[in-house]
């Protein structure tokens, strides 16, 4: 009897290489007056893909990604979707080519209901004319339903997204982001602000969000998170790209060290070493007389 | 690989988290509307002069002439309460309010006395000229980016000293009567100076541009621009809401209701001042934080801003038909205020759930 075959992991959608990547920024150069944020960087993601954008604060991550999603122009450098050279001069055309980008801040209201925030923008409408108005029942139970989906249950959507915790909030803004058709998810530092268990609902979010073919930039310092979700890993140092590398081709370590963390790091673990050779080198005795430890022969 | 991934929160179950959702009851869902606090300090301004105008002997408060001479004044502040409670969710102030009431007064009484036009198209004028100016506030706030306080503060001066020096020009005096007989004629006029008794058209006024604004705020998209403009300007701009266009919309209603209020006094008192609207822009500012507005902006109540224009004119007519000294009016206002920020911000907490 045939053995039933087992299905690889919820794979992503077979993509051609031939392909073009979905959105591709090709030598993209950014000046703020004398301040060069960004020289000469390219980065592409392709769909079912995850391609994780690292570099230390001020590496000029934000830079990059304010121009995927339409809020900068870039001085130098092209930006292509489909590989079609486009042009956004407004987060509205990036939103309309399927960027969607989740910042840092989620762009979600406190003060304002969880459907509300769902379609701020995109408002649901019924009737006509002067009476045309927000289809409030519509938006609470697609906020309701997409949220779901995601993995949160909300009963009341009217309830305040200022009473959601930080992860909800991503998970809202997420949800949001894929509802309204992206097909390119821009996460940037989602999970910078978030616990242990929340990060890793996000990081979930990401690869969930790649299984289903959208291509995804998740934007962080965290090596320890991009190194599980990447499909590639882009470098960004003091503005310049430390180039891209597939997924296996570094350790943490490595990619520590392209990001120019590496060297403070390893001053650091050299510092520590040095410590514990000293502590060790004065407790020794003690703590050999007292509780006879490995320390003596 | 033999496993399959788990699917986004999958293995958290069909509903995580609900045991950390209480059920609220429906006193607690009243409570957490913006509007409550507004509510619950009416009928407390109302018991208290209620009180006291019965223990200095008169019963007046109570009567219908007395309910409907409180709700009058609370009108006159109404009518503006709604565009100025709007324009504080989107995250902006107007104080340049009052000089437009006075502004609009003068250029219907211009247009009758010394350009001769017929008291309807002067209205019309003033409506038209008063709007853009607000929308000009608006276009000086979205362009340079400065604190709407600052910039209305200056309007505020310049087009109270315009309107001032114009008038002076025009007529050399700074008051301009109208015609009763012309008033009485015009086929609109009656839409802004009607009364039956003691029933006057403000009263419909201030009435109808709040339900026409809880609509807009509760009901329709442009409502929900407002809200989250003045949450986060940019944040809303990432999410594609035209920012701009939705400000300087919100300064051009709230001039356009001061319009309307320049227009309901002109035509009742037959006359239009320069000094009109003065400290005007405090009241109205007042009446939509007693109606649970915040001066951050987006988090407010239309409903809210009408009952604390309520609030204030029975604190008003309610010092005098108590029988006490009118300048405690102010000391009135002001505990009032104070008391209705506290109670908005511990309802806000306690009810609406926020961390």
């Amino acid at each position: 009897m045939e053995q039933p075959i087992p299905t690889a992991p919820a794979a992503a959608p077979p993509q051609p290489a031939d392909r073009p990547p979905l959105l591709e920024a090709r030598n993209v150069s950014k000046y703020f007056g004398a301040v060069v944020a960004l020289e000469d960087v390219s980065l592409s993601v392709r769909a079912g893909q995850v391609n994780c954008l690292l570099g230390d604060n001020g590496a000029g991550k934000s830079t990059l990604i304010k121009i995927l999603s339409g809020v900068h122009e870039p001085d130098v450098g092209t930006l292509a979707v489909d590989g079609q050279s486009v042009r956004f001069g407004a987060p509205r055309d990036a939103l309309n080519a399927g960027i969607a980008t989740v910042y840092q801040d989620l762009s979600v209201m406190p003060l304002m209901s969880i459907s509300r925030n769902f379609f701020l923008g995109n408002e649901p409408t019924v009737g006509f004319g002067p009476f045309r108005r927000f289809d409030s029942s519509t938006a609470g139970s697609v906020a309701r339903e997409q949220m779901h989906q995601i993995g949160i249950d909300v009963r009341d959507t009217e309830q305040l997204v200022g009473t959601l915790s930080g992860g909800e909030r991503q998970t809202l803004a997420i949800a949001r982001a894929e509802y309204f058709g992206a097909r390119v998810l821009i996460l940037d530092e989602p999970t910078s602000a978030l616990g242990v268990k929340e990060s890793a609902i996000v990081l979930r979010h990401a690869i969930s969000a790649r299984n289903r073919g959208l291509g995804v930039i998740f934007i962080t310092h965290n090596v320890q998170h991009a190194l599980p979700i990447g499909d590639s890993f882009t470098i960004l140092t003091r503005g310049r790209s430390g180039g891209t590398f597939r997924r296996g081709e570094l350790d943490a370590a490595q990619l520590h060290r392209l990001m120019g963390g590496g060297e403070e790091l390893e001053e650091l673990q050299t510092d520590l070493e040095i410590l514990a050779r000293r502590e060790a080198a004065g407790l020794d005795p003690v703590v050999g007389l007292q509780f006879g430890s490995e320390g003596h022969h | 690989m033999a496993t399959t991934q788990p699917a986004a929160g999958g293995e958290s179950g069909p509903a995580p988290g609900s045991d950390r959702l209480r059920q609220i009851s429906l006193t607690q869902r009243v409570l957490a509307k913006p509007a409550a606090g507004a509510l619950i300090i009416t009928v407390f301004v109302w018991i208290v002069f209620a009180i006291l105008s019965l223990s200095a002997g008169s019963a007046v408060f109570l009567s219908v002439d007395g309910t409907f001479s409180y709700l009058d004044v609370a009108a006159q502040v109404g009518i503006v309460a709604t565009a100025v409670a709007l324009l504080m969710i989107g995250g902006e102030f107007d104080l340049s309010i009052g000089s437009l009431v006075g502004f609009a007064g003068i250029i219907i009484g211009i247009g009758v006395t010394e350009l001769g036009l017929p008291i309807w198209l002067s209205i019309i004028l003033a409506v038209i000229l008063t709007t853009g100016l607000g929308a000009i506030n608006g276009l000086i706030v979205v362009r340079t980016g400065l604190p709407s306080f600052i910039v209305t503060l200056a309007t505020l001066f310049i087009i109270r000293g315009l309107t001032v020096v114009m008038t002076a020009l025009i007529t050399n005096i700074t008051f301009i009567p109208i015609d009763r007989a012309a008033v009485a004629a015009d086929p609109i006029a009656g839409f802004f100076n009607w009364s039956a008794g003691p029933v006057k058209v403000s009263i419909f006024w201030w009435v109808l541009i709040a339900l026409i604004g809880a609509y807009i705020l509760g009901r329709t998209r442009f409502g929900n621009w407002i809200a989250g403009v003045g949450g986060s300007a940019s944040a809303a701009r990432n999410l594609g809401v035209p920012v701009a266009r939705v400000k300087i919309s919100l300064f051009a209603l709230t001039a356009f209701s001061a319009a309307i209020l320049a227009t309901v006094q002109s035509m009742t008192f037959f006359s239009s001042d320069v000094l009109r609207g003065r400290g005007l822009e405090l009241d109205a500012i007042t009446t939509a934080v007693i109606g649970g507005s915040l001066l951050t902006g987006g988090y407010g109540s239309v409903i809210g801003a009408a009952i604390g224009a309520l609030a204030l004119g029975m604190a008003r007519i309610g010092i005098v038909f108590a029988n006490i000294n009118s300048d405690w009016y102010f000391i009135a206002i002001g505990t009032l205020l104070l008391v209705a920020v506290v109670l908005n911000n511990w309802i806000r907490r306690r009810f609406a759930g926020l961390r």
